[in-house]
């Protein structure tokens, strides 16, 4: 474990040292200040309505839960941006580069290596992801006076997300050139968050064949999964219309999917890594 | 006394692709082998194998007589990359620290500063590596691959980027490792290198070894040159012991001798003798 942290603590500084960290803390720091501008006007443009007139619709619920549904998507949009660009290249891309060949010959496992680049990314991602949700949610509150019906469930499945794809990272990085794998960790992203938005229709058109597919998705990717429960949590005592709303709302199906995918996204993480270390196993470097 | 490198009959196939077949070869403890051979000749993959880096398709490899690419054998090999980097973002002394860490080496600070000295890098432990000459960024490779104390060191061109100056410093420490006990195997292009420190010399082509021996043994004679009265005259066919018979000769026949050189074949010769010949 100590090799791990070794090579986890020189991955955090590399992070550091090229400012890769200060970069994105700018940047979120931007993209905070216009979520914060977009939540103050929302909320005072709601203070000159009334209650609606055929259907009632509780406004500040409507724009708390919107909102905090974009910041979730931001969170994990720019947590999986930034799992992949740690990781994209830490097995065949740091080879190609002979940065790996040094530390390999060392009497440390290839999977220790493995293990401290997951624990240095999900290092930086986890509390990413986690502290630009915590924040918009301080936001919201100030903005509107709304909270959350959950901050864990949301959180705790950001987190767990990321390192989901910090672990899929890992295996394409062993299996394919720096590049490439970028490419197939966002294209797999998108896909799970299609994934979300078919079920979506299929719920609300009532065709299973769309929600079956879904759920096979959401599962096989299961930050998608994590994400739809976490958004399904944001917001899970509103009801009446303004939940229906709230729940088709434009950023992925917000739906319970049910305690199981915490032990599932963690067994579904250990054995991509797995994969990931056998693959690096068989790798001549 | 165990070999420290031993290597017995050891093939390696990417694909259909042969790169070593049938290769055996040792290193001794003190003893410094260079590996020669051309481009493709398969050197870099038998240091691979050596040091773990390349899984074997057949034969055996072991350090120390642990089994090379095991935990045990890497923690007795020191090995530099031909083509290597470290990261441009970190200190020479951070990237010491590192290595040592990783190869439980409790050396601290004085280990590094000896390491940074013996290559010519003392003072220099503060310096980020993206700020190092290519030659500098080399010899900290060298350092790092000192790191731990090993039994056997794997040096891969290690002075292709270096200056005189810088290969002066490399030659001079393969003599202190050879000194101190540590086995080496050193692949380079460099036969003057080659034929300067090493005490044996193992030629590969093909990834079969064609030839093998002390350099002294593997450079033909070649011959002998009198300066004349009527010239410089070449007997390529004679030897050392015939130099005063043929100088008599010569006295005797009126002409007279200012010089006489015996001519020695070089390492070139030999190298191509065995890689150009068996080619053609």
């Amino acid at each position: 474990m100590n090799d791990a942290l070794t090579v986890a603590g020189h991955a955090l500084r590399e992070a550091v040292r090229r400012k890769v960290l200060l970069v994105v803390a700018l940047l979120t720091t931007g993209f905070l200040a216009l979520y914060a501008l977009a939540a103050f006007e929302a909320f005072n443009s709601l203070e000159g309505f009334g209650p609606s007139g055929i259907v009632p619709i509780d406004e500040r619920a409507l724009a708390g839960g919107t909102l905090l549904g974009l910041a979730m998507f931001v969170a994990l949009f720019l947590g999986v941006v930034l799992a992949v660009f740690l990781t994209l290249g830490a097995v065949r891309g740091d080879a190609e580069r002979g940065l790996l060949q040094p530390l390999v010959v060392r009497p440390v496992g290839r999977t220790t290596l493995l293990i401290g680049r997951l624990l240095a990314a999900s290092a930086v991602c986890v509390p990413y992801v986690v502290g630009v949700f915590l924040i918009a949610v301080l936001i919201t509150h100030a903005a509107g006076d709304f909270t959350p019906s959950s901050l864990v469930v949301p959180a705790g499945g950001l987190a767990l997300g990321v390192v989901t794809v910090v672990a899929a990272s890992l295996l394409g990085s062993s299996l394919l050139g720096t590049t490439a794998n970028g490419i197939a960790i966002f294209m797999i992203f998108a896909t799970g968050l299609s994934g979300g938005l078919m079920g979506q229709i299929g719920d609300e058109l009532e065709v299973n064949g769309l929600s079956t597919a879904s759920s096979v998705i959401s599962w096989l990717v299961p930050f998608e999964a994590l994400y739809q429960n976490g958004l399904h949590a944001l917001t899970a005592d509103i009801g009446g219309v303004t939940g229906v709303i709230v729940e088709l709302g434009p950023f992925g199906g917000a739906e319970s999917v049910g305690g199981g995918i915490w032990p599932w996204a963690i067994a579904w993480s250990v054995a991509v890594l797995a994969l990931a270390a056998v693959a690096f196993g068989r790798r001549d470097l | 006394m165990t070999a420290v490198l031993s290597v017995r009959a050891l093939s390696k196939t990417y694909g259909k692709t042969p790169a070593l077949e049938a290769v055996d070869l040792e290193v001794a403890p003190g003893e410094l082998v260079g590996l020669l051979g051309p481009n493709g000749a398969g050197k870099s993959t038998l240091v691979k194998i050596a040091c773990g880096l390349v899984r074997a398709t057949g034969g055996e490899v072991s350090v120390a007589g642990a089994p090379a690419g095991s935990r045990s054998a890497r923690a007795l090999t020191g090995y530099l990359a031909e083509l290597f980097r470290f990261p441009g973002w970190a200190r020479s002394e951070e990237v010491l620290a590192l290595h040592q860490r990783l190869a439980r080496s409790d050396g601290g600070q004085a280990e590094r500063e000896a390491l940074l000295a013996r290559v010519g890098l003392a003072g220099e432990g503060g310096r980020k590596v993206e700020t190092m000459s290519k030659g500098m960024q080399q010899r900290l490779g060298i350092a790092q691959a000192l790191i731990g104390d090993p039994q056997l060191v794997l040096l891969d061109e290690p002075t292709s980027a270096l200056d005189p100056g810088g290969r002066r410093t490399v030659r001079d420490l393969l003599v202190g490792l050879q000194n101190e006990g540590i086995g080496v195997l050193l692949n380079s292009h460099l036969l003057s290198e080659i034929e300067l420190v090493c005490d044996r010399v193992v030629i590969i082509d093909g990834g079969r070894v064609v030839t093998e021996g002390r350099p002294e043994d593997l450079t033909a004679p070649g011959g002998v040159e009198i300066e004349t009265s009527d010239g410089i005259r070449r007997l390529p066919d004679a030897r050392r012991e015939d130099v005063p018979r043929i100088v008599r000769e010569l006295v005797a026949s009126g002409t007279e001798v200012y010089g006489v050189r015996v001519v020695s074949g070089t390492l070139e010769d030999a190298y191509l003798a065995a890689v150009v010949g068996r080619d053609g």
